[in-house]
């Protein structure tokens, strides 16, 4: 949050909340497609989609909150996919799981403050021969053991700076 | 028009009552007692909390809440499966409940509380996910302990169904369900209107308001401050019901001697300020109808609706009157009229006052509202507040003897007490501006067409040769009905008034809280106005104008209703307040 939003988008959403204001059940839509155009719901989008359906802003967060497909903050610049399929699961995943959220400091679901991480648990990637499976980005790292996280990240944190 | 009716049979008792009554309800009215946690009459009906099951021969028990009364069924209420699935239920809310009762705020008026007693909870059986969370203190008025809530979305139906303010609501889910603002903000920085129904609404101590008892035993207790009380007119119609009186029992008398006891040096009487107001708003609303100023003028008394007007309808910011509420008149007065001619520096004069709404602790605080550049209030208690601190002092109150209001500031008419029940400023300004339109005494001082529970009431009055139309609306929900008839341009009228308490302030969101069991079968909201009216009845003057002290005031010291002084104290400003986005249309 804090960044400016594009008013572009907004104008797109604007023709969303429009095509469907006057269907059953309008709310879904719209934010999946909001979420679609800014990539996450915060405030602002939440606020323009409640005051251009004419319903509560807390009902519109409730829903936000209720449903995991929403996001309520951008992605980090790196996104990083904790496989939890059931092969890395029985292979410590878990472990890798805890270790990412101790080195982040932050729980999974969301980015860290400085923006550089996301940290997201997901089912099978279909690497389950690697288990346990991490990606971050497009890249794979496997048969990982927690102690490896901290150099994996570094690696990021040094792209950035440099 | 002839009702349908079913009959039914319940517990071997045939009841017979109109097509879409809830077994409940129906239950109720031959005596029997189902017990109930998410349920609130007229409030909220949503099935959720599953305390009220019965057993209707169906293949599982059903919430008889929400559950419409059918022809020819028959019900079970007090079987050994229900007895056992209702406390199973119980046992789950109670099981990640923080169960401090001995220091929370509704003990022995607490619904969960209750309950575990009549359905003989012996031992907690299930220690439940429990986190403890922050309490949210952020409000000037309103203080959310989400530790105690039991999620019956009370408070969120008081909120969005009836006042439609909705800035609180049920997030996330599972065990992570809370109720709160959008993206979790503290209730101080979200469009609140401070009115408290959700506290109203709320069947245990996960809602109460912001506790200023402290500052006021402070006050008494410095030697250097006068410290002054004012009651506003639905304290003494409600104060009684805390010392366990009848809904509806006026305890004026008492009232007034248990401040007395509690070391106020002076007990006066918001109902004079109300005189005052009529006078100046009575004025102000003549003025604009002779200038072709802004109509219809939309009365500024209920800080809940003012504040409710700046979030969310700024547009009508020009049609509210510019008169502070009564509350901030007295304050004035008390500090620029009545310290000066009691040689009391005004700056050692604390002015508390007692009020039946938790928006009144909001408004005091208005930095507009501080004529001079003191605060026209100090300190605004509720009357459940009066009440703990009269029980906190030892006064036996139901057995004081009455006594009066002390001079000149507690001097009032029936004009003025009406001010407590919805429609009674529209009342009481008729009967002043009538006589001062027309130069005739008005007889009949009683116009019953605003009086009355109807959401939102019309009277056209013939004053001179002028039809004067008003609305009276009350509950912020019936507010937005007059308004945006209003804006659409189908509706015009001379006067509105908007409370932002259904009821008006007799069920304002300080009042005693009646719990849903009670509420069940009987309406605060018209045992209290009831009392009102009796209480105007019984008054030797029951015009605003005919107040020999407001008289003297304005001989005084003030000068002319409107006039230039009036302006200086008795006025004020508003201002548009942003929702959520500052800069979102
Ligand atoms: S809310 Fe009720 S049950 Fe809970 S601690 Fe308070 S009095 Fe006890
Ligand atoms: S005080 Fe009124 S506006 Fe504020 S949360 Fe409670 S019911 Fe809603
Ligand atoms: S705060 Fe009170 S009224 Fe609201 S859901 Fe919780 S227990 Fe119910
Ligand atoms: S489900 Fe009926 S009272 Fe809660």
């Amino acid at each position: 949050m804090g960044k400016k939003l594009d008013p572009k988008l907004f104008e797109a959403l604007e023709q969303v909340i429009v095509r469907y204001k006057d269907h059953k059940g309008p709310l879904m839509p719209v934010m999946q497609a909001a979420q679609d155009l800014f990539g996450y719901l915060p405030i602002e989008v939440q606020d323009y989609i409640a005051r251009g359906l004419d319903i509560p802003l807390v009902k519109v967060y409730g829903v936000a909150t209720f449903y995991s497909q929403f996001k309520l903050e951008p992605n980090g610049e790196n996104t990083i996919s904790v496989c939890l399929g059931t092969a890395c699961y029985v292979r410590g995943a878990q472990k890798v799981l805890d270790r990412l959220k101790e080195e982040l400091g932050i729980e999974e679901g969301k980015t860290t403050p400085d923006g550089l991480f996301t940290l997201s648990g997901t089912r099978c990637l279909g690497c389950c021969g690697l288990a346990p499976v991490i990606m971050i980005n497009d890249d794979v790292y496997g048969r990982l053991k927690p102690d490896d996280i901290p150099g994996i990240l570094d690696k990021y944190r040094r792209a950035r700076s440099a | 028009m002839q009702e349908k009716c079913v009959t039914l049979t319940i517990d071997g008792q045939t009841v017979t009552v109109p097509e879409g009554t809830s077994v409940l309800d129906a239950a109720r009215k031959i005596n029997i007692q189902i017990p109930t946690l998410c349920y609130l009459k007229g409030v909220n009906a949503i099935g959720a909390c599953r305390m009220c099951l019965v057993d209707v021969g169906a293949r599982s028990l059903m919430a008889s809440c929400v559950l419409p009364a059918a022809q020819g069924m028959t019900v079970k209420t007090n079987t050994p499966e229900v007895r056992e699935a209702r406390r199973i239920n119980l046992q789950l809310i109670l099981s990640n409940h923080e169960r401090t009762c001995l220091t929370c705020v509704r003990s022995r008026n607490c619904e969960l509380q209750a309950l575990a007693k009549d359905l003989g909870v012996e031992e907690i059986v299930y220690e439940g996910y429990s986190v403890h969370r922050d309490i949210d203190d952020s409000s000037p008025s309103i203080i959310r302990d989400p530790n105690k809530c039991v999620l019956c979305r009370r408070c969120i139906a008081a909120c969005q169904n009836i006042q439609q303010v909705s800035v609180i609501g049920a997030t996330n889910r599972g065990f992570d369900t809370i109720v709160e603002s959008p993206f979790s903000m503290p209730l101080g920085d979200a469009p609140c209107i401070n009115c408290g129904q959700c506290i109203q609404a709320c069947p245990v101590g996960a809602l109460r308001e912001k506790d200023d008892t402290d500052k006021v035993w402070e006050a008494l207790a410095d030697p250097e401050l006068t410290v002054v009380v004012q009651t506003a007119p639905s304290i003494r119609v409600a104060l009684g019901e805390e010392f366990g009186m009848p809904i509806g029992t006026r305890v004026t008398g008492k009232m007034v001697a248990a401040l007395r006891r509690l070391g106020f040096d002076r007990v006066f009487d918001t109902d004079f300020a109300a005189d005052l107001t009529i006078l100046e708003e009575g004025t102000e609303l003549i003025e604009r109808m002779k200038s072709g100023g802004k109509l219809p003028i939309i009365t500024s008394c209920s800080p809940g609706w003012v504040k409710f007007c700046e979030h969310f309808y700024p547009d009508f910011l020009e049609n509210l009157s510019t008169c502070k509420s009564p509350q901030q008149m007295m304050g004035a007065v008390i500090k620029h009229y009545w310290a000066h001619k009691n040689g009391v520096d005004p700056k050692k004069v604390c002015v508390v006052s007692v009020m039946p709404c938790t928006a009144k602790k909001f408004e005091c605080g208005r930095d507009e509202l501080a004529a001079g550049g003191v605060a026209d209030v100090d300190i605004a208690i509720t009357t459940r507040e009066l009440a703990a601190m009269i029980k906190e002092a030892g006064i036996g109150f139901t057995a004081l003897a009455d006594e009066p209001f002390d001079d000149v500031l507690g001097d009032s008419t029936g004009a003025g007490v009406i001010f407590g029940a919805t429609g009674g400023v529209t009342e009481a300004a008729l009967r002043t501006v009538y006589e001062i339109l027309t130069g005739k005494t008005l007889e009949n001082v009683e116009f019953t067409a605003v009086r009355g529970l109807s959401g939102v009431k019309e009277a056209t009055v013939r004053i001179g040769d002028e039809d004067v139309s008003v609305a009276v609306a009350h509950g912020t929900g019936n507010a937005r009905k007059v308004l945006d008839a209003i804006r659409r341009g189908e509706k015009s009228y001379h006067m509105v008034e908007i409370m932002a308490c259904p009821g008006g302030c007799v069920t304002g969101g300080g009042q005693p809280i009646v719990p849903a069991s009670v509420r069940e079968t009987l309406d605060p909201r018209a045992l209290r106005a009831r009392a009102i009216y009796d209480e105007d009845e019984s008054m030797a003057r029951r015009k605003s104008h005919e107040n020999p002290s407001v008289k003297k005031l304005y001989e005084e010291f003030l000068g002319q209703p409107g006039g230039h002084r009036s302006h200086e104290l008795l006025h004020t400003h508003y201002q548009k307040r942003p929702q959520y986005i500052k800069d979102a249309e």
